[in-house]
């Protein structure tokens, strides 16, 4: 079995995205989220370089670049800024407790490892046995955004199943076009900033960032 | 390779673990002690203590029924036969087929029951609640450490221990994602098992926290000296576990005296940064609630179990 080094050190890095994707679900404070969310991102940009550098192809290193200038640096910062505001360091509460989430979460990992095999099987790519744990983290940030109660968690969540798809792109077809990327990239800074707005909006009318005051629909 | 020569290695291999583990112990507690800006006691203290306790006379309850007597042999037992079967020096040696990694856990598992069987035997609350949180703590480890062996089995394709070694120190260098996670998983499951600080403190003396030193609360002289002894060797034996699933290189074949003063040199060194990795994470960490010891744990299966999927993908 002789399997390249730069498969190796890509298939390092998916399971470090793997691993903080899990680390992420059991976090119970907001400020370690977002630095790992941080660090999801610098995972991402650097097995995205490494498929660049191995591949040739170029349209990667934008994207790397870009990953790393949008999800490394600025989104961190922007929600750092946002929970300074907001004042929001409390910690996190869960619908289920943390242990039988990790479980949910195993569930979830082999059903994406099971659906990801087939796939993989008919890919040609260097990165293809990646597929499912990109699928893997994508299932797990969906976990992550069901089982928190409040906002900024799960807009943590939606942005770490950005990273899984992005991932999958990447290990499945060598990246989507440079063009799509930049519209993702852009949709996601855009989804950023709507969030930001939402959180004070939703903190003005209910005096708190728990979405469970968004489910009643009169007032009382 | 003749037979006498492989059992001759064999023999060495037992009397050496037997008179070296007490010597981890008091390596730990050294670390520790520097660490914490203590003067350190000598690296020799645990073989005094030892001496100390084998000289005394043995206080032992009225109540107390054979078994409670018996226990501190089996444990010493147990252990010294898991240590027995581990390559710590060298691999094939003629013990090892006798148990395979199953069988391995199974045997610290026996241990593990004669020992809350013996802090309940005498009736007292703190073996009781001792032997409780004991066996909490095992059947959490216990999924997790077999975990750990079924990675790294997986990627060598045999439970014996042996053969895991000598595929893993001989093979053209890889990195393994699974066997990443599969080690740190073994590394929170060898602090539960061993009753090392996150999980319970072995220095401790406030009877309400204890884990481990609560069942072994009622012994005294040449028991407790065989049950301190046994700690020593179980410790051993999860360091020299770890060595051999992860870190395998330096280990002799048997019946190789040639290769035996680099396969000690190796071990010794390994040993040595194991011990002092130990003593930084007991100083850096403080000890969880009983309560938070599930969540460590289930921590523990999770990495192990990810290590073991990972593995499967990866390759399939």
């Amino acid at each position: 079995m002789a399997t390249p080094f730069s498969t190796q050190l890509v298939n390092l890095l998916a399971a470090f995205l793997l691993l903080l994707a899990f680390a992420m679900l059991a976090q119970r404070r907001v400020l370690t989220l977002i630095k790992m969310f941080a660090w999801q991102g610098a995972a991402l940009a650097a097995s995205t370089l490494i498929v660049a550098w191995s591949t040739g192809q170029h349209h990667l290193y934008f994207s790397a670049a870009l990953t790393l200038a949008l999800k490394v640096i600025f989104i961190p910062w922007a929600l750092h800024r946002l929970i300074d505001r907001l004042n929001v360091r409390w910690d996190i509460e869960t619908l289920i407790n943390i242990p039988a989430t990790m479980l949910i979460g195993i569930g979830l990992v082999i059903f994406a490892f099971a659906l990801a095999t087939p796939i993989a099987q008919m890919a040609s790519t260097l990165t293809r046995s990646t597929l499912g744990i990109a699928l893997a983290v994508v299932l797990l940030s969906f976990l992550m955004m069901i089982v928190r109660r409040k906002a900024v968690p799960q807009v943590i969540g939606f942005l770490s199943m950005e990273n899984g798809l992005f991932f999958a792109a990447t290990s499945a077809t060598y990246g989507m076009p440079l063009v799509v990327e930049l519209g993702i990239a852009l949709d996601v800074l855009v989804g950023t900033f709507i969030f930001g707005i939402f959180f004070f909006h939703i903190r003005e009318q209910f005096d708190s960032l728990d979405i469970r005051h968004m489910e009643k629909l009169k007032e009382d | 390779m003749t037979t006498a020569s492989a059992v001759a290695f064999q023999l060495l291999q037992s009397v050496f673990v037997v008179l070296v583990a007490p010597l981890l112990i008091g390596w730990v507690n050294q670390c520790r002690a520097w660490l914490q800006n203590r003067s350190a006691p000598s690296i020799l203290l645990p073989y005094y203590t030892l001496a100390k306790l084998f000289h005394k006379d043995a206080v032992i309850a009225h109540d107390a029924s054979p078994l409670f007597r018996l226990t501190p042999y089996v444990l010493f037992g147990c252990m010294w036969l898991a240590s027995g079967i581990v390559p710590v020096l060298a691999t094939s040696l003629p013990f090892a087929p006798a148990a395979d990694i199953i069988a391995l856990v199974g045997v610290f598992a026996l241990a593990r029951v004669f020992s809350a069987l013996a802090a309940m035997d005498i009736g007292t609350s703190f073996g009781g609640l001792g032997a409780r949180r004991e066996m909490l703590i095992g059947f959490l480890a216990e999924p997790a450490m077999l975990m750990t062996m079924f990675t790294a089995a997986f990627i060598s394709g045999s439970t014996q221990l042996t053969t895991i070694v000598d595929t893993l120190a001989h093979r053209e260098f890889a990195i393994h994602p699974s066997l990443a996670f599969a080690a740190v998983a073994f590394a929170m499951v060898l602090l539960a098992e061993n009753a090392r600080v996150p999980i319970d403190n072995p220095t401790t003396h406030l009877e309400l926290t204890m884990v481990h030193e609560a069942m072994i609360l009622e012994y005294s002289a040449r028991h407790l000296a065989l049950i301190e002894w046994a700690v020593a060797l179980k410790l051993f034996a999860y360091f020299t576990i770890g060595i051999a699933l992860f870190l395998p290189w330096g280990i002799a074949q048997a019946g190789d005296w040639a290769g035996l003063p680099l396969a000690i040199a190796a071990l010794g060194a390994k040993l040595a940064l194991g011990g002092a990795a130990l003593a930084v994470t007991e100083t850096v960490l403080a000890k969880l609630r009983l309560f938070l010891a599930p969540e460590f744990l289930s921590t523990a299966f999770l990495l192990a179990v990810l290590g073991m999927l990972i593995h499967f993908l990866v390759l399939g």
